[in-house]
């Protein structure tokens, strides 16, 4: 009998989000467990760092990786797991484009120490104690793996090959995955496994679509109910799917509540919060810059909500720094 | 010549958890210590956000459990705009919640904790998943246990768009109204839903409470602590999940304090240590006393037992005999064995499906008014939940606009963090002497945390599969003296998730 393909599974920063997806398969996570040879799995399975370790180089014929680096010992991790696979797959939006952890390159080491830590209001450290990366002593010595300052999307940290998008992946997509990789029947390396459409050319509401939308007012689901069967944009909701590829089965939309952007941009697109905003900005019908200004200054946290998903890969990557001279 | 044992990694926590254990120069135990060495910084990089983005923000915490964050923070939400949904939007999310507790707990059951014991203990740990569960009970039984968790999810991905990442949540409601053609599948499904959880907890009194091992392990000293316990309860003083008030007992079952959860900084507060990311709650009344257990310390535990210990009884009356009968085998109220709480989660899977059924069969629930409309200015708003691994709280600031100024959660397993590590070091303390270490120590220790049913930064998840060990010695200068793997297995009853 030939040798089944060594797949492995690994998280960095994330949620389990991916991992529940992968359970989601219900009935058909055995046929792919009959398929494939699993050799690390550490949510499932009994295999350690250094089985991983022994591995010839480019033994694992594909790695999923979910999760965002955030931490040093997930860079560790990736960079082992590249050496000894032939494939890697960004499988999620943590690990193609950032993701939610993401959020926190708005912010930096120190200020979520500090909040953490000192400032939130049920914490009690007098003794302003925060952890350390070396504590103890005395023979004593306790070891934490570094916070890094800036999270990190996989491919800012290793080659990718292919990416699964998606907060959390969808069953199609993972199967479609799962079944081109096995066949051999695989796209050119770089891909994003999903059709590269934007979400709104296959939303269930784009015949609400009116051919030239104009907002006048910007609304918040909070304030405001929206009409369930007509386009998010037309009524004045921030929806993100004009900048967003298609794939995910528009889930969000049949919840009733606007996209924000999970899935990343459509091919060709390099910076989805930029294609949001010059998108949107055309929709608006404000006139003079008083009125423009006015307009924008409705939008709530235009930047967390523009870049969501996608803000470590973006071209800002990261709120600056302000580097004291 | 003092030595140290490395237990790491800890595959089902890979990466998120080490466990370290310090020895003197005879060989004894002299401080041991779980470290969780993984944070995300949500508290802070969700200030700035706006608020209404918060239920589908703070669910990423957890994949496992968003529903409970997305639930905490739509509670947060109502508060937060001093706006109360019309009922058909409560009996919504209180039906999409308890789905969600019976489907998570029934979860842990077969696919999580429960391959360890069903399959049995010392079964080879490539059958100690839920392929080894549905051969060990029958096909039929496998097939209904994955039909049902598809089920269970398949309604609440119709209710709330997505069963991970739900999008429903909004401040006075929720997004979409029940139809007609749900309610009707709900009510076909719901009888299904309670057969499924009182058939499972026929499972656990004929595997577990029938094997006289089993009750010793979970009667053990070892994995006693009498702890102070917090948990929801509803207006009757009995178990609830999606709303209600904060009780907390002491180690003898008296009641020390109810509040609702906008006063939660009146009774608890959190310790930090420089040796671990993750940080320890205690009651403010008591102080932080360190890692004791007993009625002076500050230390409390939730979650299922917890949850049963703290209220008056169950909230359903097939939940309630169960519940009557648990405590009659455990010798009283409260129960501390920790490993009850594996039992406790199937009583109330039990109650959560009785819920369900009731609320199918409610009329109100098809109200299509399932929104109110904020009129006052946001400004502070706490929400507490019950999830399935303990009390979730989520507190916020925001300034008249809605734009998050100061972010507060304390979920679930942090507030079993101190016990956990007490928990650590006590079973270290029981079976390491004279400096030997072996399969047993590595069995105990990872009982001790196990149980506990832990999700670390709520950011872990476990799955069924041997929880391997590897524990190396060290001498003074840090070099290996030797490496034990683990090789045998526990009758243990259930692991993170």
């Amino acid at each position: 009998m030939p040798e089944k393909p060594k797949v492995a599974f690994y998280w960095c920063a994330s949620c389990g989000g991916c991992e529940e997806a992968v359970v989601d398969l219900a009935e058909d996570i055995l046929k792919v467990v009959e398929a494939v040879d699993i050799v690390l799995w550490p949510v499932a399975l009994d295999f350690k760092k250094k089985d991983v370790e022994a591995m010839p180089d480019n033994s694992i014929a594909v790695a999923f990786i979910n999760g965002a680096v955030r931490m040093s010992e997930q860079e560790e991790w990736v960079h082992m797991l590249r050496r000894k696979s032939q494939l890697v797959v960004a499988f999620g939006s943590c690990a193609h484009l950032g993701g939610i952890p993401g959020l926190a390159n708005f912010t930096n080491k120190a200020e979520i120490f500090a909040n953490s830590y000192f400032d939130v209001p049920s914490v009690d450290n007098p003794g302003r104690v925060v952890p350390l990366e070396k504590s103890g002593g005395n023979g004593e010595t306790l070891t934490l793996p570094e916070f890094f300052d800036t999270v990190r999307a996989l491919d800012q940290v290793i080659p990718v090959d292919y990416y699964l998008p998606g907060c959390a992946p969808p069953k199609d997509l993972i199967m479609n995955a799962v079944t081109a990789i096995l066949t051999g029947q695989l796209p050119p390396k770089g891909t994003v496994l999903s059709p590269s459409k934007a979400a709104c050319d296959v939303c269930p509401r784009k015949d609400s679509k009116p051919d030239k939308i104009e907002i006048a007012e910007i609304k918040r689901i909070t304030t405001s109910i929206p009409d369930p069967e007509k386009c998010f944009l037309a009524q004045g909701y921030v929806c993100m799917g004009p900048a967003t590829r298609s794939g995910c089965g528009e889930r969000c939309i049949h919840g009733n509540m606007p996209c924000r952007g999970c899935f990343g941009p459509p091919d060709g697109v390099y910076d989805q919060g930029a294609k949001f905003l010059s998108a949107f900005a055309s929709l608006l019908t404000a006139k003079t810059d008083e009125e423009i200004d006015a307009l924008i200054d409705q939008i709530p946290d235009p930047a967390g909500t523009f870049y969501r998903f996608s803000l470590p890969t973006s071209i800002m990557q990261r709120k600056r720094t302000r580097v004291e001279s | 010549m003092s030595q140290r044992i490395t237990i790491d990694p800890i595959t089902r926590l890979e990466g998120h958890g080490k466990i370290e254990i310090f020895l003197d120069d005879r060989g004894e135990v002299t401080r041991a210590y779980l470290q969780v060495p993984e944070l995300r910084g949500f508290e802070r990089f969700c200030v700035g956000r706006a608020a209404e983005e918060m239920p589908r923000i703070t669910q990423r915490i957890c994949g496992v459990c968003p529903t409970a964050h997305h639930m905490a923070s739509t509670r947060a939400l109502d508060d937060l705009y001093h706006v109360d949904p019309p009922p058909a939007a409560h009996r919504i999310r209180d039906l999409f919640y308890s789905l969600f507790m019976f489907e998570d707990h029934t979860l842990h059951f077969y696919f999580l904790g429960g391959p360890d014991f069903i399959v049995g203990p010392t079964a080879p740990a490539a059958e100690r998943n839920v392929l080894g569960v549905i051969a060990k009970v029958g096909l039929e039984i496998g097939g209904k246990v994955i039909a049902t968790r598809k089920e269970a999810r398949g309604i609440m991905t119709e209710m709330a768009g997505k069963a991970i990442h739900p999008v429903f949540g909004i401040a006075g409601g929720v997004s979409k109204p029940m139809t007609k053609d749900l309610a009707a599948r709900l009510q076909e499904s719901a009888p299904g839903f309670v057969d499924f959880a009182a058939f499972s907890l026929q499972a656990f009194a004929d595997i577990v409470l029938k094997n006289q091992a089993y009750v010793d392990t979970i009667l053990a000293d070892h994995y006693l602590h009498q702890t102070h316990y917090m948990g929801l309860v509803d207006e009757k003083r009995k178990v609830t999940f999606y709303r209600g008030r904060v009780r907390v007992v002491d180690p003898f079952g008296d009641e020390v304090a109810i509040f609702e959860p906008r006063d939660y900084l009146k009774y608890i507060a959190e310790h930090v240590e420089p040796w671990s990311y993750i940080k320890f709650p205690f009651l403010k009344a008591k102080g932080w006393k360190g890692f004791v257990d007993g009625p002076d310390s500050g230390l409390y535990r939730v979650a299922p037992l917890a949850r049963l210990n703290v209220a008056d009884g169950m909230a359903t009356p097939r939940a309630q005999e169960h519940y009557e009968q648990m405590y009659a085998t455990l010798g009283g109220k409260p129960a501390h064995n920790t490993l009850a709480f594996h039992w406790a989660r199937l009583i109330e899977a039990l109650q959560a499906a009785e819920v369900v059924e009731a609320i199918s069969r409610d009329p109100e629930l098809l109200d299509p008014n399932v929104r109110r409309l904020p009129t006052q200015a946001p400004d502070e708003g706490v929400g507490i939940v019950e999830a399935p691994r303990g009390t979730l709280i989520h507190h916020y600031k925001t300034d008249p606009n809605g734009i998050l100024t100061g972010v507060n959660l304390m979920v679930a397993t942090l507030h079993n963090s101190a016990p956990i590590q007490m928990s650590i070091e006590r079973a270290a303390k029981g079976v390491i002497h004279g400096g030997k270490v072996d399969d047993g120590l590595l069995n105990m220790v990872e009982m001790a945390f196990r149980a506990y049913d832990p999700c670390f930064g709520c950011a872990t998840h476990s799955l069924p599969g041997e929880m391997p060990l590897v524990a190396r010695i060290h001498d003074n200068d840090g070099s290996v003296v030797r490496t034990i793997t683990r090789g045998g297995e526990v009758p243990e009853l259930g692991t993170g998730s």
